[in-house]
C-alpha cells in the first residue's frame, strides 16, 4: 500500500503523545472521526506528514522566542528611580543573524512543502490494487452531495462509497455556488466550482464509515451539507454496486437481477404497494429518483436509491430513523429551513408509514 | 473642548454651538477622536455579534438564532471588525498623532480629512442599518461570488455590503491620500525619513498599501455592483465569459495587502511603546523600516494563498506556498528587535507595556500558524475550518488590538489629560489575555479535528462540544475585560489624575507639548536633530523630564476654518449609493432621482468647499 510509504518522521509519536495531553487538558475526549490528525489514506497521510513537519519547528521556535521574551521580562525589571540603561542602537550581526536563522528554518519547511505539492497534484495511474483508479463524479448542490460513477453508470447522493485500496479520482463541479469537499481523514479540501472542473484523489486504507462536509460558505444550510464515505471491502463494494444496478433494472426494465425484487405491484405488501402509488401522487417522483441507473427524471432533489438502508438523511445530517424520515418529510422546513423541498402538506400516520415502509424496500 | 477655549480670538466662532463645533471641525485631534469614538461604538456592535455567535455554537445543535440570522451575524462581525473597527481605530491614531509626531500643526488637507471622517461614519451607519430591516449581508465579509450574485442573493443584503464598502472606501482612499503628503511634506525641519518615529513609518507604509490596493476593491465592487443592479457577468458563468473566480483574484488582491493595513499600524504603536518603557532606543531602527517596507511589498504578492484549496495546479501553489514563507523573514526580523529592544532595558510595567508585550507573544503564535498555512497542502486541510479562524484571530485580536489597547493606554493622558487607571488596566490586560487565549487557542484543535468554519450549529459526536464550549466562556472573559476598560474610561473622565505633558518619559514631539494639546499643537515650530527627538532635547537639556510647557496665546497662528462642505459632500455620496440600491431591487435605469440628487449635491458642495477661503476670517 502507498499509504504505508509515507515516511513517519522519528518524532512521529511524541507528537502523538503531545496531541492526546493537549487534548486530556482541553478536557474534551474523542472520537473524532472527522478528525485530520488521524489520516486513513494516502494522501491526508501526506498532508499530515508536512504538516507535523511544522508543528514540531513551530514548537521549538515557539519555545524558544516566547521563552526569551518571558526571560527578558524577568531579567530586565526596571524601576522608575533607576539609572537609564546603556543606550543601545542595534547590531548588525545579531540582526544577520536572527535574519539568517528563520530563512534556514523557512527552507526546511519549503523542501517538503514543494515535494507534497507535487505529489499530491497528479492522480495515480494505478492504484494499490492493481486496477485503473475509480473514477467519481461529485457535484455540489445546495445543500447536498451528488456523487456518479459514469465508469458503472451509477448516481446516488450524500453517501459515497468506494472500495478499500482503490484510488479514487474525483471529477467535482457545483450545480450552482462554490463549495468545497472535505473528508479530513483521507484527503485535503478542493472547492468545486459551477464554471470548471476540479480534481481530488485518495486511496483508502482501512474500511468504514466516515464523516466529510462542505467546507466553503454556500448559504444559509451550509452547515448542514455533510456527507458519508463509505469505505468497503472489494467484496461489499461489488455487491453494493450491483445492488444499485439491481434497482434500476427493477424499476424500468421489469428483468429484476435479485429474486426479493421480482414482487409485481399487486402481490407486494398493499402498505408498500400503497407507499409506492404515494411516492408518485404526492409528487415526491418529480424531484426525486429511487434509481441509480441514468435517472431521466428526479434530478433536482437528490437521488434516493438505497435510501431505505442509508446511515443519514438530509445531507449527513439526520440518524435514518422512522421518525426522523417522517419528520424531514412532512416538516422539512422546520428541519431543515431554506432548502428547496417544501414538505409535504399534512398526511395522516397511515399515509406516513406507508411511504416510509415503501423508501425501506430501497435497500 | 478645552482645545479651543483659551483665547477668544481663536476660538472658531463664538456663535458656534458645541454640536456644530464638532460637525465642521477639521482639526485633526477632534477628527481624531470623532474616529475613536465611532469606532468603538462599531467595535462594540462586531463584539456583540462575536458574543451571540459564540452562544449559537456553546453547544451542538442550538437553535439559539436562525441559520440565516447566523450568516448575517458572522457576516457584519467580519465587516464590522475590519472595517468599521480596527482601521477607524487605527485612523483615530493617525488623525490625532501622525502631525503631533512629524511637528505639523495639522494634516496636509484638513478638510478633505473631515470628509474622510463622515464617509466613513455615514458608510458605517448604512452598513449596519441593514440590521435594523433585517437584511444584513450574509454573504461573508468575503463575498464570493456566485453566492453573492442577484440569482443566490436575491435580497438587498449583499447590496448593503458591497456599496457600504465602497462608501468606506472613498474613505479609505481619501485619507490614504491625505496622510502620505501628510508623512512626505509636513515633517518638522531637521526630520529625515530616516529620523522619524516608527509609527509614522508604519502610517506612510499603510497608507502605501491603501492606495495601491483598495483600487482593486472598488473596481471589483463596481463590478460586482454591476452584476447585481444592471445585468452585467463579471463573475456568473452562464453568460459571456464572466469567472467567479475572478472575483476571488480580485478581492485577494485586496484582501491580502487589506491584512497588512491592519497590522502594520500594530507594529507602529508598539515600535513606539517598547522602546518609552524600556528607556532604550529601539533596536534595529533601518531593519524596522525595511521589513515594514518589505512585508508591504511582498503582501501584493501571496494573494493566492487564500485560494489553495481552488487547485490552481502545482506550479501556483508552490509559487504562492514559498512567496508567503519569505514574509516570515521580516516578521521575524521585526519580533526579535523588538525583544532586542527589550533587552538590557530597565522595563517600566504601566499598562502600555503590558498590552505590547501582549501583542508581541500573541503575535508570535499568530505567525506561527500562519507559516503553517503557507505549507500549501497542510492548509489545504485547514484553510476555512476553525484552524484559520484561530490563526487570524491571533494575528489581528492578539496582534492588532492588544497593540490599539496598548496604544489606548499609552496616548490616553495627551488626547483627554487625563491618566488611565493603572489597576483597571492591569485587570482589563489579564481579562483580554486569559479571554483571548480560552476563546481561539482551542479553535486551533478544533479545527484540526474538522470543524469547518460559518457553520450555524454542529452534531454532537464529532469531539467539538469541549473546545466550543471553552470557546464561548473566553468569549465571554473577554466582554468582561472590555466591560473594564469601559468603566476605567468612565472612571477617568470624572475623576482621573491629570495628565502632565510627558508622564511616560517619552521620545517623540508630542510629549513636548500640553495634554491635552492646544489647537495648533506646537506654538512655536520644532526643530529635529535625531531620532527620538524629545529625548535628544532632554539630553540635551541635562534633564529626565522637561518642566511643564506652558499654555499659550497662539495669537497669529494661522488655522484651516471650519466647513460644513465635507460633510455635505459626504452626504451626497451615502445618497447616491443609497440611490442604487432601491433602484436595484427594481432592476430599473441605474441612476434614479436619488441618486441624480446625491451626485448633484456632492457636486454642489465641492464647488462651495473650493471656493471657501482656507483661512477663518478672524484670525487674521
Amino acid at each position: 500500500m502507498r499509504y504505508l510509504h509515507v515516511p513517519r518522521p522519528w518524532y512521529r509519536p511524541v507528537g502523538l503523545l503531545g496531541a492526546l495531553a493537549a487534548v486530556l487538558v482541553a478536557g474534551c475526549s474523542g472520537p473524532y472521526p472527522q478528525s485530520t490528525l488521524e489520516p486513513r489514506g494516502d494522501f491526508a497521510a501526506m498532508v499530515d506528514s508536512v504538516f507535523m513537519t511544522t508543528v514540531y519547528l513551530a514548537a521549538v521556535v515557539f519555545v524558544l522566542v516566547e521563552g526569551a521574551l518571558l526571560f527578558v521580562l524577568f531579567k530586565f525589571r526596571g524601576k522608575p528611580s533607576d539609572a537609564d540603561p546603556k543606550q543601545i542602537h542595534g547590531s548588525t550581526v545579531v540582526e544577520i543573524i536572527w535574519t539568517i536563522i528563520p530563512a534556514v528554518v523557512l527552507a526546511v519547511v519549503a523542501v517538503p512543502t514543494v515535494r507534497t505539492i507535487f505529489a499530491t497534484a497528479a492522480v495515480p495511474a494505478t492504484s494499490p490494487d492493481g486496477q485503473p483508479p475509480l473514477k467519481v463524479e461529485v457535484v455540489g448542490h445546495q445543500w447536498f452531495w451528488e456523487f456518479r460513477y459514469p465508469d458503472l453508470g451509477i448516481t446516488t447522493a450524500n453517501e459515497l462509497h468506494v472500495p478499500i485500496h482503490r484510488t479514487v479520482d474525483l471529477r467535482m463541479k457545483s450545480a450552482d455556488v462554490i463549495h468545497a469537499f472535505w473528508v479530513p481523514q483521507f484527503a485535503g479540501k478542493r472547492d468545486v466550482f459551477p464554471n470548471r472542473e476540479t480534481r481530488l484523489w485518495f486511496t483508502a486504507a482501512v474500511t468504514g464509515e466516515f464523516p466529510g462536509a462542505c467546507a466553503e460558505f454556500c448559504g444559509a444550510e451550509h452547515a448542514r451539507m455533510d456527507f458519508y464515505l463509505m469505505v468497503d471491502s472489494a467484496a461489499a463494494f461489488t455487491a453494493w454496486v450491483d445492488r444499485r444496478h439491481a434497482d434500476s433494472t427493477m424499476m424500468y426494465t421489469g428483468a429484476p437481477k435479485h429474486a426479493a425484487d421480482s414482487v409485481p405491484l399487486g402481490s407486494m405488501d398493499p402498505k408498500v404497494a400503497r407507499g409506492k402509488q404515494l411516492f408518485t401522487t404526492k409528487t415526491c417522483v418529480v424531484c426525486h429518483s429511487l434509481s441509480a441507473m441514468n435517472p431521466f427524471k428526479g434530478q433536482i432533489g437528490p437521488n434516493l436509491s438505497g435510501i431505505g438502508t442509508r446511515k443519514m438523511i438530509g445531507a449527513g445530517w439526520l440518524p435514518n430513523t422512522d421518525e426522523n424520515l417522517r419528520e424531514w418529510i412532512e416538516h422539512t422546513q422546520k428541519v431543515k429551513p431554506d432548502v428547496l423541498m417544501k414538505g409535504l402538506p399534512p398526511i395522516s400516520d397511515d399515509e406516513a408509514a406507508a411511504l416510509i415502509a415503501y423508501l425501506r424496500t430501497m435497500r | 473642548m478645552a482645545t479651543a477655549a483659551l483665547d477668544p480670538a481663536h476660538a472658531t466662532s463664538p456663535k458656534r454651538s458645541v454640536l456644530v463645533d464638532w460637525l465642521t471641525t477639521v482639526d485633526h485631534k477632534k477628527i481624531g477622536i470623532l474616529y475613536g469614538a465611532s469606532a468603538f461604538i462599531f467595535f462594540l456592535i462586531g463584539g456583540l455579534e462575536a458574543e451571540v455567535i459564540r452562544l449559537q455554537l456553546m453547544k451542538p445543535d442550538t437553535h439559539l438564532v436562525s441559520p440565516e440570522f447566523y450568516n448575517q451575524l458572522f457576516t457584519m462581525h467580519g465587516t464590522t471588525m475590519i472595517f468599521l473597527a480596527v482601521m477607524p481605530i487605527s485612523a483615530m491614531f493617525f488623525n490625532f498623532f501622525v502631525p503631533l509626531l512629524i511637528g505639523a500643526r495639522d494634516v496636509a488637507f484638513p478638510r478633505l480629512n473631515a470628509m474622510s471622517f463622515w464617509v466613513f461614519l455615514l458608510g458605517g451607519l448604512f452598513i449596519n442599518a441593514s440590521l435594523l430591516m433585517n437584511a444584513a449581508p450574509n454573504g461573508g465579509w468575503f463575498g464570493y461570488a456566485p453566492l453573492s450574485s442577484r440569482q443566490y442573493s436575491p435580497g438587498v443584503n449583499m447590496d448593503f455590503w458591497a456599496l457600504g464598502l465602497q462608501i468606506l472606501g472613498i474613505a479609505s482612499l481619501a485619507a490614504g491620500v491625505n496622510f502620505f503628503t501628510t508623512i512626505l511634506n509636513m515633517r518638522a525641519p531637521g526630520m529625515t525619513l530616516m529620523r522619524m518615529p516608527m509609527f509614522v513609518w508604519s502610517v506612510l507604509v499603510t497608507q502605501v498599501l491603501v492606495l495601491l490596493s483598495f483600487p482593486v476593491i472598488t473596481i471589483a465592487l463596481v463590478m460586482l455592483t454591476a452584476d447585481r443592479n444592471f445585468h452585467a457577468s463579471f463573475f456568473s458563468y452562464n453568460v459571456a465569459g464572466g469567472d467567479p473566480m475572478l472575483w476571488q483574484h480580485l478581492f485577494w488582491v485586496f484582501g491580502h495587502p487589506e491584512v497588512y493595513i491592519l497590522i502594520m499600524p500594530a507594529f507602529g504603536i508598539v515600535s513606539e511603546i517598547l522602546p518609552v518603557f524600556s528607556r532604550k532606543p529601539l533596536f534595529g531602527y533601518s531593519a524596522m523600516v525595511f521589513s515594514m517596507a518589505f512585508i508591504a511589498f511582498l503582501g501584493f504578492g501571496v494573494w493566492s494563498h487564500h485560494m489553495f484549496a481552488t487547485g490552481m495546479g502545482p506550479l501556483a501553489d508552490s509559487f504562492f506556498s514559498l512567496m508567503t514563507m519569505l514574509i516570515a523573514i521580516p516578521t521575524g526580523v521585526k519580533i526579535f528587535n523588538w525583544i532586542g529592544t527589550l533587552w538590557g532595558g530597565s522595563l517600566q510595567f504601566k499598562t502600555p507595556l503590558y498590552f505590547a508585550l501582549g501583542f508581541i507573544a500573541m503575535f508570535i503564535m499568530g505567525g506561527l500558524s500562519g507559516v503553517m498555512h503557507a505549507v500549501a497542502p497542510a492548509d489545504l486541510q485547514q484553510t476555512d475550518s476553525y484552524f484559520v479562524v484561530a490563526h487570524f484571530h491571533y494575528v489581528l485580536f492578539g496582534g492588532s488590538i492588544f497593540s490599539l489597547t496598548a496604544g489606548a493606554y499609552y496616548w490616553w493622558p495627551k488626547m483627554f489629560g487625563r491618566m488611565l487607571d493603572e489597576g483597571l488596566g492591569k485587570v482589563h490586560f489579564w481579562l483580554m489575555l486569559i479571554g483571548f487565549n480560552l476563546t481561539f487557542f482551542p479553535m486551533h484543535f478544533v479545527g484540526l479535528l474538522g470543524m469547518p468554519r460559518r457553520i450555524y450549529t454542529y452534531p454532537s459526536g464529532l469531539g467539538f462540544d469541549g473546545y466550543n464550549m471553552a470557546s464561548t466562556i473566553g468569549a465571554l472573559t473577554l466582554g468582561v475585560g472590555f466591560l473594564v476598560f469601559i468603566y476605567n474610561v468612565i472612571r477617568t473622565w470624572r475623576t482621573g489624575a491629570h495628565a502632565p505633558a510627558d508622564p511616560w518619559g517619552g521620545a517623540t514631539l508630542e510629549w513636548a507639548i500640553p495634554s491635552p494639546p492646544q489647537e495648533w499643537n506646537f506654538a512655536v515650530e520644532p526643530t529635529v536633530s535625531e531620532k527620538d527627538a524629545l529625548w535628544a532635547m532632554k539630553r540635551a537639556a541635562g534633564v529626565k523630564v522637561l518642566p511643564e510647557p506652558p499654555l499659550v496665546s497662539g495669537k497669529g497662528i494661522h488655522l484651516p476654518s471650519p466647513s460644513w462642505w465635507p460633510l455635505f459632500t459626504s452626504f451626497g455620496i451615502l445618497i447616491f449609493m443609497v440611490g442604487i440600491m432601491v433602484k436595484g431591487e427594481t432592476h430599473g435605469f441605474p441612476f434614479g432621482p436619488i441618486s441624480v440628487f446625491g451626485v448633484l449635491l456632492t457636486a454642489f458642495s465641492i464647488f462651495k468647499w473650493s471656493y471657501q477661503p482656507v483661512d477663518h476670517p478672524t484670525s487674521h
